[in-house]
């Protein structure tokens, strides 16, 4: 277990292209299109899971609604291709042709207003960016204003989780209702369900998640980063150090809120569908633990992290269905419990070190500064080595 | 009364408070106090557990809002501002306890009270130059931590804590610093150098401190104020507070 301190600029370039390397290059080359195309449904998610690292593992703001923006990003993009899967020719045999077809099964006649400027698709571009944005800024406002934190922020944002399920769910006419939008077909007369298309899909996903994992790196290591991790220790002394900690609260949320949504975007994008079972609690909750498994505050973790769970997610409900849930929670609680910082913990604590040996006894006349250029903060980390026994103590409390 | 009051603030006070009033519950923290601070002043309150001395400063700074009067620094009206706010307008705020980052190291802690890019975007945009460099070094020589700069500030004993508190003060070069107990839990020399630091920042500004420790408040002290349930009890040069039968009566004859 190591130190928050520990975390910070440490992302070297490195461990970034690494990962970058087996999702544009070795994942494509040792997959079929099939699993492929479930990673790239994986790697979904990681967007929300990396929201979740700067706003709960640097901000201290643990958000259980992040399925809602996942969903509002992907609920625009499917909004866009529904409506071109329902030009007047595809539903001439409804009652009223060129209207999306559960409409047409719930009579309405005419096109919802709101569904009008989702004919273009540079709307819906902006839309899955900026709707969630202004929403999370709207509750974010609301919330940090008020300085309601902690558990209780934690509650409200599951409520507004399950409030936006239950309106979607019950507006069946203008959301399509608990089947969510699907049969989606093109996008501008691209089929997006051939082989070749979700290779392209796949990689445009990937590039965006590497894109945001870069522009988390921007403001982890910039002195926003520093004052997140300033924050969640002593908000009050941020506030008389003449910072407005709620606009930095609302900054961040809004953040991972964008992320989410360009997940949910990718997402519909992928699979074909956007539904309610991706905007409510039990996802919210799914994309936290990816994120905890991970390590909250590892932005590369947060990928490792839910691409594992995924996987296990995978393997272990074609076996035993009904208990994954069960094990899910026993997993979240294990690594609350025994790594807090999860997989990226794990790593720092036991591989970098052997690695570390073991590059000073393969090469020990190469100079130090060959692979990584640490600057003498990065350095300094090391030297508190010995003190992780009170860090650890500190994470448990960290929470609060 | 009124009158006096009037012509008083006509006066160059750094902070005059008037009829300041606090109540929680009808509980009245703080009862219609009057306090004036003249610039380059340091100025301590004493006063027995439960006077409100943490109070008034909590009011000063904007973390317990005012019922009535006011609070007017330079001219400028506290009460109806927000924390940051009455930062920005140069009032500057250590805790009783020290409060400072433990995660960051002390050049960091020291850093992040730079007063630039205090906002969403100033932050993200924040480069750490030649500027603010000097200025972290120059504060770290002032506060005795000029050779502890890349030590992690949880490592630092709880005296230098303190300090490094006050140079995150220092560092946003406020006209009023307040300081709630400064030397509790110091070593006797470490309250020494305390006070030659006190003496040596008063010179640009106004200095108010909480403080019980008698020997150093005699040390540091321009005038003392003397509070006992909310209210003024005594107010001067520590002799005529001292000799003041009402003080011994209440605080320093226990």
């Amino acid at each position: 277990m190591t130190k928050i301190k520990d975390f910070i600029g440490r992302y070297q370039l490195s461990h970034l292209l690494i990962l970058a390397a087996l999702l544009l290059v070795v994942m494509p080359l040792a997959m079929d299109i099939f699993r492929l195309n479930l990673v790239g449904k994986y790697l979904t998610y990681a967007f929300v899971a990396l929201g979740l690292v700067l706003c709960w593992g640097y901000g201290g703001i643990l958000s259980l609604g992040q399925g809602v923006f996942f969903g509002l990003g992907g609920y625009c993009m499917a909004m866009f291709l529904k409506l071109e899967a329902s030009s007047p020719e595809h539903t001439a045999i409804q009652s009223t042709p060129g209207i999306p077809d559960f409409m047409d099964w719930n009579q309405l006649t005419a096109l919802p207003w709101f569904w009008e400027p989702f004919h273009s698709f540079g709307f819906t571009l902006l839309a899955v960016v900026l709707v969630p944005a202004l929403f999370a800024f709207i509750i974010g406002v609301a919330m940090f204003k008020r300085r309601v934190s902690g558990v209780y922020f934690a509650i409200i944002t599951q409520a507004i989780a399950a409030i936006l399920t239950i309106l979607i769910i019950g507006q069946q006419g203008y959301t399509g209702g608990v089947n969510g939008i699907t049969d989606l077909r093109t996008l501008h007369g691209w089929d997006i369900r051939t082989d070749s298309a979700k290779y392209i899909l796949y990689f445009i996903n990937a590039f965006l998640l590497i894109g945001c994992l870069f522009a988390a790196r921007y403001i982890i290591k910039s002195k926003l980063g520093r004052l997140l991790v300033a924050m969640r220790e002593r908000e009050d002394r941020v506030r008389f150090s003449g910072y407005d900690v709620s606009s930095f609260k609302i900054f961040i949320y809004c953040i991972a809120a964008v992320f989410s949504a360009i997940g949910g975007a990718m997402f519909t994008l992928q699979v074909g569908f956007m539904s309610p079972s991706f905007v409510g609690i039990v996802p919210s909750i799914e994309m936290v633990i990816f994120c905890a498994v991970g390590g909250r505050l590892s932005i590369l973790g947060a990928v490792y992290g839910t691409l594992l769970v995924n996987w296990a997610k995978t393997s272990f409900s074609e076996s035993f269905p009904e208990l994954w849930l069960f094990a899910m929670g026993a997993l979240f609680i294990g690594v609350v419990m025994a790594f807090p910082n999860g997989l990226a913990g794990l790593y720092q604590s036991y591989v970098e070190p052997r690695l570390q040996r073991f590059k000073k006894t393969a090469e020990p006349l190469a100079p130090e500064s060959e692979t990584e250029v640490l600057t003498p903060e990065e350095i300094k980390p090391k030297q508190h080595a010995k003190d992780t026994e009170s860090a650890a103590g500190e994470y448990s409390h960290a929470g609060n | 009364m009124l009158e006096t009051n009037k012509s008083i603030a006509q006066k160059d006070f750094v902070l005059s408070i008037e009829g300041l009033t606090v109540s929680f519950d009808g509980f009245k923290a703080v009862n219609n106090l009057s306090l004036y601070v003249e610039e380059q002043e340091i100025r301590v309150i004493i006063g027995p557990n439960g006077a409100g001395k943490t109070t008034v400063l909590d009011l000063i700074c904007g973390r317990t809002k005012a019922t009535e009067g006011s609070i007017k620094f330079k001219g400028t009206e506290l009460t109806r501002l927000n924390e940051h706010q009455i930062v920005h307008a140069g009032v500057g705020r250590k805790f009783q306890n020290p409060s400072i980052y433990e995660d960051l190291s002390v050049f960091e802690n020291l850093e992040l009270s730079f007063p630039r890019g205090r906002n969403v975007w100033g932050a993200l945009t924040f480069r750490r130059d030649a500027e603010v460099v000097a200025k972290v070094k120059e504060i770290a020589d002032m506060i005795f931590l000029g050779d502890k700069l890349d030590m992690n500030a949880d490592l630092l004993s709880h005296g230098q804590k303190q300090w490094l508190e006050i140079g995150m003060l220092l560092i946003q070069d406020p006209e009023l610093l307040m300081l709630d107990e400064p030397v509790a839990g110091m070593s006797v020399s470490e309250r020494k150098q305390t006070a030659e630091l006190l003496q040596r920042i008063t010179k640009d500004r106004s200095v108010l401190v909480i403080e019980h420790d008698m020997q150093f408040v005699a040390d540091i002290a321009d005038r003392v104020t003397v509070l006992h349930q909310g209210q003024v009890l005594s107010e001067g040069s520590m002799e005529r507070v001292q000799s003041d039968p009402k003080v011994i009566e209440v605080y320093l004859g226990h």
